[in-house]
């Protein structure tokens, strides 16, 4: 019963609703999107069939865009960089805590994390805002008030906010399986603090890191909604010019072409970043 | 070298090794200590602030003037919030469903060894996880688009977005996930339990619901779990392929958020936090009570 034919075909008849779901309806609209890239526009801001490379000489051409495509790219870096400096130190604390204090912390951070997204966006807005709580706070000292809202900073501020959780639990995740007395052994070893974190803690905890990493920084280039809500017209990101070029002032061609670039680069950046982790890891632990 | 790590472990208080950062470095607790404090405050003094000003009696701006329940009120008799809430647990609900069933097939076939196409299908599932929704979004409208026009020319056929392609555009993207999710909890499925039942006469079918489905089952219903508050969650996916007249609880919030601050809006993000807690309390309570 348990032949390796069988198990085939079972195996090929378990994936196949899942590729032809992922197929019609993640690949083919992606494939189009690729074909759409390289047609034109219609009166009505749809697409034209007429090939041509116009769209890509347009966009290399087009400095708005490769602005956009640096303020995301920035502000990805920087929240991606703040959350793990925060996060990491925070997943230490928790995972040497006692298990039943343990238990606490993680639901605290899965608390909002849980929490709508936009609720957590939102939150910001009041805080924020040019009559918001912070404003108010700092006028009873007859400071401010701070034009904190429609600026990078505030977009910043809710992005690490929204995202910390999805750094701190990979993170923890990996911290909590690291066996502790590799510590005690290494430091017996003569080796220092930072040695010892940095050749024995590190190295095991890289797959938690570069996990964390990714889920911030993926949803954060491309994020829509924060910028949309809290940057006002002055924080345009790569998701905005998106939305744009197949909304209202209309281009799918164009918008299609944007979307292209802007994966391919994606993609390039995250598995540059998985081979360099994955090098860094086999350089500290030859064999 | 084994030997003395062995009964170091055994030493400690929790059955479990702990660090000797204790020790070693006092300061280091103490700023591991505050970190922790610093981050905790980040992440609740926003939330708590929110649910304090849903209960403020001014209609604009941040000053206190007094407690009170209008805007909850006001929020029971907005029809427009209810049936967006219902739209979108309907979304949420049909797109769990589908995707729930859809991925765990998937990580049953990944789970399976040495079949042709294995490691591809892996790579392929982890697409949409990294993957901009943003990108997503747009490339489904596009799709979307072009087929009813081509349906139309062709057949004959008259389709609209509408709630259903919301549905499908949610599948898409949680099937990835509930794999992940239940792939995890298949890595720790003792494989010999299988075929100890196979030997003993069960046909595969009575294998997989009575013994590998129960011991799989929190993994498959953490993955339904997952796909239902990200179904919830969703706004730009949504966003871009519902039809005209299809208002979810996310895209209805994010116009009034947008437009501006409101005591009713403030009212409807603690409920949502509220919904939120309690799933998770709920969700950790059960798992406590199975494992104890």
């Amino acid at each position: 019963m348990y032949n390796a034919r069988t198990e085939q075909r079972r195996a090929w008849l378990q994936a196949s609703p899942a590729l032809i779901w992922l197929g019609f309806f993640f690949l083919a609209p992606l494939v189009l999107i690729l074909i759409y890239s390289f047609q034109g526009r219609a009166d009505d801001g749809t697409v034209l069939w007429n090939w041509s490379l116009a769209n890509y000489q347009k966009l290399f051409a087009d400095g708005a865009f490769w602005r956009t495509l640096w303020l995301s790219t920035w502000i990805a870096l920087v929240v991606t960089a703040i959350t793990l400096v925060v996060s990491y130190p925070l997943a230490f604390f928790m995972a040497t805590r006692s298990p039943k204090i343990r238990g606490v912390l993680v639901l605290a951070v899965m608390i909002p994390f849980w929490t709508n997204f936009l609720v957590r966006i939102y939150a910001w807005k009041v805080l924020l805002g040019n009559n918001g709580v912070l404003n108010r706070f700092l006028g009873q000292f007859d400071l401010g008030p701070l034009q904190i809202i429609n600026s990078p900073s505030a977009v910043i501020m809710a992005l690490i906010y929204g995202e910390l959780p999805y750094m701190i639990l990979p993170l923890y995740a990996a911290l909590e399986r690291f066996d502790w007395v590799q510590l005690e052994a290494a430091r017996d070893l003569g080796a220092g603090r930072f040695q010892t974190f940095w050749r024995v803690l590190l190295p095991q905890t890289l797959p938690g890191i570069t996990a964390g990493s990714i889920l911030v920084f993926v949803p954060t280039v491309g994020t829509f909604a924060v910028s949309d809500i809290l940057g006002g017209t002055s924080v345009n990101m790569v998701g905005n010019t998106l939305s744009l070029q197949f909304g209202s002032a209309s281009n799918w061609a164009y918008g299609s072409a944007i979307s292209m670039i802007f994966m391919l680069l994606l993609l390039g950046a995250i598995l540059l970043y998985f081979k360099a982790t994955r090098e860094v890891n086999d350089g500290e632990n030859p064999g | 070298m084994a030997k003395i790590l062995a009964d170091k472990r055994i030493e400690t208080k929790h059955g479990r090794s702990r660090p000797v950062a204790k020790r070693h470095m006092p300061w280091g607790t103490w700023a591991l200590t505050l970190n922790a404090i610093f981050v905790y405050t980040f992440l609740y003094v926003p939330i708590i602030v929110l649910v304090l000003f849903s209960f403020n009696a001014a209609k604009v701006g941040s000053q206190w003037q007094g407690f009170t329940l209008q805007w909850y009120n006001e929020l029971f008799a907005d029809a427009r919030l209810g049936d967006a809430l219902w739209t979108s647990l309907k979304i949420a609900g049909s797109s769990t469903l589908i995707a729930t069933t859809i991925g765990t097939l998937a990580a049953l076939a990944l789970e399976k060894r040495g079949w042709w196409g294995r490691k591809t299908f892996d790579t392929a599932l982890y697409l949409p996880v990294i993957i901009p929704d943003v990108v997503m979004a747009v490339s489904l409208l596009g799709f979307f688009t072009l087929a009813f026009r081509q349906f139309q020319a062709l057949i004959g056929l008259n389709l609209a977005m509408g709630l259903w392609t919301v549905i499908i555009s949610h599948v898409a993207f949680n099937i990835s996930f509930v794999t992940v999710v239940v792939g995890t909890s298949l890595a720790n499925f003792d494989r010999r339990l299988e075929e100890a039942a196979a030997d003993l006469g069960a046909t595969p079918w009575q294998t997989f619901w009575r013994i590998k489905f129960p011991l799989i089952g929190p993994g498959v219903l953490g993955g339904a779990l997952l796909s239902f508050t990200l179904s919830l969650d969703d706004f730009v996916v949504t966003f871009f392929t519902r039809g005209p007249g299809v208002n979810t609880l996310t895209t209805e919030v994010y116009g009034r958020i947008k437009k501006s601050i409101s005591p009713e809006i403030n009212a409807i993000s603690s409920l949502m936090l509220l919904a939120s807690t309690t799933l998770v309390v709920t969700s950790l309570w059960m798992q406590r009570r199975r494992q104890g």
